[in-house]
């Protein structure tokens, strides 16, 4: 299931949607020589390091930057005295300052800026800067954050005339339907429990920085590998109070974003310094900071679900508490979705789902791969299990009676929403990879999970495509190629399009100067509106060209038609690239074609819209237990995502197994600890441990369902986070099979499943 | 204040890079990753967690594969390093062209490391199982997780090289 992937010059014309195209800026990424944001040099540069202090929440009472300012090659020294009139900032709430005022709100929040001429002064003076402060008493879970006399992680004024600003809950959502009361008692099996989801850190291997400069004398250009420039653009205009052509926004490519890099956190600062000292101003964050940049929002859930004796789901009710951190970024957005599948792709007469985004003080978390959806499905799939285990079924039976067919509704009510594939087939794939009805060694344990995310909601991606006068071209789109190989996909819709070879095409992307807008590069979009943007495009091309030939050669254009391609005449069809150079005749020149695509969202919709599509998986792992440590070996991982259309697959592979193995993360070894402080106890990579080599299960293995059933270029669907919606729904299953009883909280360390082995043990003496 | 700004004298330090005498000055403390980074230009290694546990700053120093985020600049002196773009000077390696065949590079940044690491384990342990790739690359984390990728990567480098040699 490996497949290969095949060099330019062995894709035949016309044919390379579909093909394992190599990846656009591979030879970059395995030589070295791809430029990440560390990577650029400009002349005159100043570094800027960040005091912070040991604290998750206290006053600050004073700052002492005496000494500091003693050392050679300093240029700024900045606090947030320093900044009286500088607004807050944020996506849904304009809750974050440039720097801490007053308090400081999570640990790593930085307090002081320096600017210096070196990162080693900068580092130096950042740590001779003695900020006086006294602990203030925090909130840093959930249970502190929702007591009674809580102290407020946001002053009230911070988010005025929100009804909820005395409280730690930013935001709610509830999805109900059905009728829960009246359905109850024809429920056989009611099974009732609480599940916990870690914080986890994006530990992408590039940490991240930024670097800003001035641009056009009175604006400001910024580098930052960032997800959405656009939206950078529009957030550093707005605060800076300019116009979005003095904001230039330059997005190297990321490396790894998962959802990290969406949206601005230092950028506005750093902005403000470059501004402020008229230089050059670069901030390279380590792994630490990293660390308190970005997360995954915790979660608890607690869940009451009801079975009938055949199986069939009667009702599901979730109270879903989401721990999001000091601000808001894009959380309550992640709360409100993640929550809104809440039930599963399951057919169940009656549902209610109460979710809160509840602010804590933590690093504010953002989006990540699966954006709630994997904390919200951890419940879910496990109830469905603990009903099967009720019932004497397995958990592939209770999957088959339950989840929707293709066109059946799974969300019901005002705004329902119905599954736009035919998901058994990914749920049978999965059985049949995993071998499920085959017998079992000892120790061994199988679970079966499905997953389910909404794809975006309301969207736009424009693209400028040139076709050259010698029949090479050119493609503009804004998409991040943070990994997922977007650039790849554009350079195969266009050279099937237009009938251009491979090797001729160049992409421009990252560049809010020469690239029009896009609005963002998250939920798995691009493919489906990015793809459409550039296969449009590619269409305004071929009707330029047919158009102007019909000029040129003196026919009627009614009697030209076009195909990806090529030109059709009466006398029979040309190629595009030939009919083109006719057209462009002696003056040469080249066409230019745009496309625009545009998902408007529907007002009135609790998530602003309907899904464009929706991403569905189906995991199935088979797990050995060590019967004396808790120790869990993957025997095998079977993936299967329901992708319309595989544009390029090998890159589907990379994207599947990639995310399938990041799910073992969170399921595994992954979670954020903090000290009564609030301080992040296993900050950086000696103490928290991601999956490596070794925990990938003995057999990987990924596939596709692909009926062209979405509404992407070719029937295609977004794929990217698929396979870790439900990783852990399917370990779980797995380990509770092994040893005979379910765990409830992620991560399933040796540690908790060698516990829950000593307990199941005890029970058994004690009867 | 003496104290931090005498930290802060460079020291000469003589090494060869991919064959080329380099001369920098650094910092006592400055790392061999940072040195090749920041002051001889070579920007393929990179840095992610600085302690030793990633590998995305992997070279060779004299023939041996570290990590050069836990070597100190001043202790390379007259020694030879190899970094990624010492492996690709003719164009890319067998290897590296297998890492994109195999659908082994995403995101790219933990890459260079990877084939440093790979290169290391192809010259030592030519026929390598997959059971041996995984215990000998485990060093090198892939947050974008093209772990098994990477595996079928060395076994198709791993293979031509037998055949040829
Ligand atoms: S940067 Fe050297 S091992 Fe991580
Ligand atoms: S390719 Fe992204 S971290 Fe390895």
């Amino acid at each position: 299931m490996s497949g290969h992937g095949k060099p330019d010059d062995q894709i035949t014309l016309g044919s390379a949607v579909g093909e394992s195209v190599l990846r656009y800026g591979g030879a970059d990424r395995v030589s070295g020589a791809q430029q990440y944001l560390s990577d650029l040099e400009f002349p005159d540069t100043a570094h800027v390091a960040f005091t912070t202090i040991e604290s998750g929440c206290a006053q600050i009472n004073s700052i002492d930057t005496s000494a500091a300012e003693q050392l050679p090659g300093i240029v700024a020294i900045v606090s947030a005295d320093d900044l009286p009139n500088a607004k807050r900032f944020g996506i849904s709430h304009q809750d974050r300052p440039l720097l801490a005022t007053d308090t400081v709100n999570f640990h790593g929040e930085p307090v002081v800026a320096v600017v210096a001429e070196s990162t080693e002064i900068a580092r130096l003076a950042a740590d001779l800067i003695e900020v006086d402060f006294t602990p203030l008493p925090g909130v840093y879970d959930l249970d502190s954050a929702l007591a009674d006399d809580a102290r407020l992680v946001q002053e009230p004024d911070v988010r005025p005339g929100d009804p909820l600003n005395h409280s730690n809950v930013l935001e709610t959502a509830e999805y109900a339907w059905g009728d829960v009361a009246a359905d109850e008692p024809s429920a056989h099996v009611i099974v009732e429990d609480t599940y916990n989801f870690p914080m986890v850190n994006h530990f992408t291997i590039e940490p991240g920085g930024v670097i800003a400069r001035p641009y056009e004398e009175t604006g400001v250009e910024v580098h930052s590998p960032i997800q959405h420039p656009f939206l950078l653009q529009r957030i550093l205009a707005s605060i800076h109070d300019l116009p979005l052509n003095k904001v230039r926004v330059v997005a190297p490519d990321p490396g790894g974003g998962f959802g990290g890099k969406q949206t601005p956190r230092y950028e506005p600062l750093m902005a403000h310094l470059a501004m402020r000292t008229q230089r050059t101003c670069r901030l390279v964050l380590s792994l630490e900071e990293n660390f308190q940049l970005m997360r995954r929002s915790g979660c608890r859930i607690h869940a009451r679900t009801g079975f009938a004796a055949d199986g069939s789901i009667v009702f599901h009710q979730m109270d879903v508490d989401f721990h999001i951190g000091a601000y808001a970024d894009v959380a309550p957005r992640i709360m409100a979705k993640g929550s809104y599948v809440g039930a599963g792709p399951y057919r169940i007469p009656s549902v209610t789902v109460d979710a809160r985004a509840v602010l804590t003080n933590t690093t504010p978390s953002c989006a990540f791969r699966g954006f709630g959806a994997p904390q919200v499905g951890w419940a879910t799939e496990s109830q469905i299990d603990a009903g099967a285990r009720a019932l004497g079924m397995d958990g592939l039976e209770i999957r088959r009676k339950n989840l929707v067919d293709a066109g059946e509704a799974f969300i019901r009510g005002d705004h329902e929403a119905t599954a736009d594939g035919h998901w058994h087939e990914s749920l049978e794939k999965a059985a049949e990879l995993l071998e499920w009805d085959t017998p079992k060694p000892p120790n061994r344990g199988r679970g079966i999970a499905v997953g389910i995310k909404p794809g975006a909601t309301s969207g736009l991606s424009q693209s400028l495509v040139r076709l050259l006068y010698d029949g090479s071209a050119i493609v503009y789109a804004g998409t991040s190629d943070m990994g997922q190989g977007a650039r790849t996909l554009w350079k195969q819709i266009l050279s099937d399009e237009l009938g251009v070879a491979l090797e001729q095409i160049t992409i421009i992307s990252g560049d809010t100067e020469s690239v029009p807008f896009d609005l963002q590069t998250s939920a798995s979009r691009s493919t489906v509106f990015m793809g459409g943007a550039v296969l449009m495009a590619c269409e305004d091309i071929r009707r330029r060209v047919l158009e102007l030939y019909a000029e040129v050669t003196d026919v009627d254009p009614d009697t030209l038609d076009h195909r990806p391609g090529t030109i059709m005449t009466p006398a029979g069809t040309v190629p595009l690239v030939e009919a083109a150079q006719t057209a462009l005749g002696k003056l040469r020149g080249e066409f230019v074609g745009q496309g625009t695509n545009r998902l408007r969202g529907k007002s009135g919709h609790p998530l602003g819209g309907d899904a464009a599509f929706y991403e569905f998986n189906a995991t199935a792992i088979e797990v050995e237990v060590d019967p004396d440590t808790g120790e869990v070996l993957l025997v095998r991982h079977a993936t299967v995502g329901d992708v319309g259309k595989e544009l390029n697959p090998i890159q589907v592979r990379s994207q599947d197994e990639g995310a399938a193995i990041m799910g073992l993360g969170h399921s595994l070894m992954e979670q954020v600890m903090l000290d009564d402080n609030g301080c992040i106890r296993n900050l950086g990579a000696l103490d928290y441990r991601i999956p490596t080599y070794n925990d990938v299960a003995v057999d990987m293995l990924s596939a596709s369902i692909e009926n062209e059933d979405g509404p992407g270029p070719y029937g295609c669907k977004g794929i990217s986070e698929g396979a870790l919606l439900c990783t852990a729904g399917a370990v779980g299953a797995a380990v509770a099979d092994a040893i005979g009883v379910p765990i409830r909280d992620l991560p399933l360390t040796a540690e908790r499943i060698w516990k829950a082995m000593q307990a199941r043990d005890s029970a058994t003496a004690d009867n | 204040m003496n104290d931090h700004l005498s930290q802060l004298e460079p020291i000469d330090v003589t090494l060869q890079v991919n064959g080329t005498p380099v001369d920098v000055s650094v910092p006592a403390h400055r790392t061999l990753l940072d040195a090749l980074r920041d002051d001889a230009g070579f920007k393929g290694s990179k840095k992610c967690c600085a302690d030793g546990e990633c590998g995305a700053c992997s070279v060779f120093l004299d023939g041996t594969l570290v990590n050069s985020c836990l070597v100190l600049a001043v202790e390379t002196e007259g020694s030879d390093v190899t970094t990624i773009e010492g492996l690709s000077v003719d164009g890319l390696s067998d290897l590296q062209q297998e890492f994109l065949k195999a659908g082994a590079v995403q995101c790219g940044v933990c890459i260079p490391g990877q084939v440093v690491a790979a290169e290391d384990l192809l010259r030592t342990n030519p026929h390598a199982t997959a059971t041996e790739i995984r215990d000998a690359m485990s060093g090198n984390l892939c947050r974008c997780a093209g772990y098994e990728r990477i595996v079928a990567a060395i076994q198709a480098a791993a293979e031509t090289r037998v055949t040829i040699s």
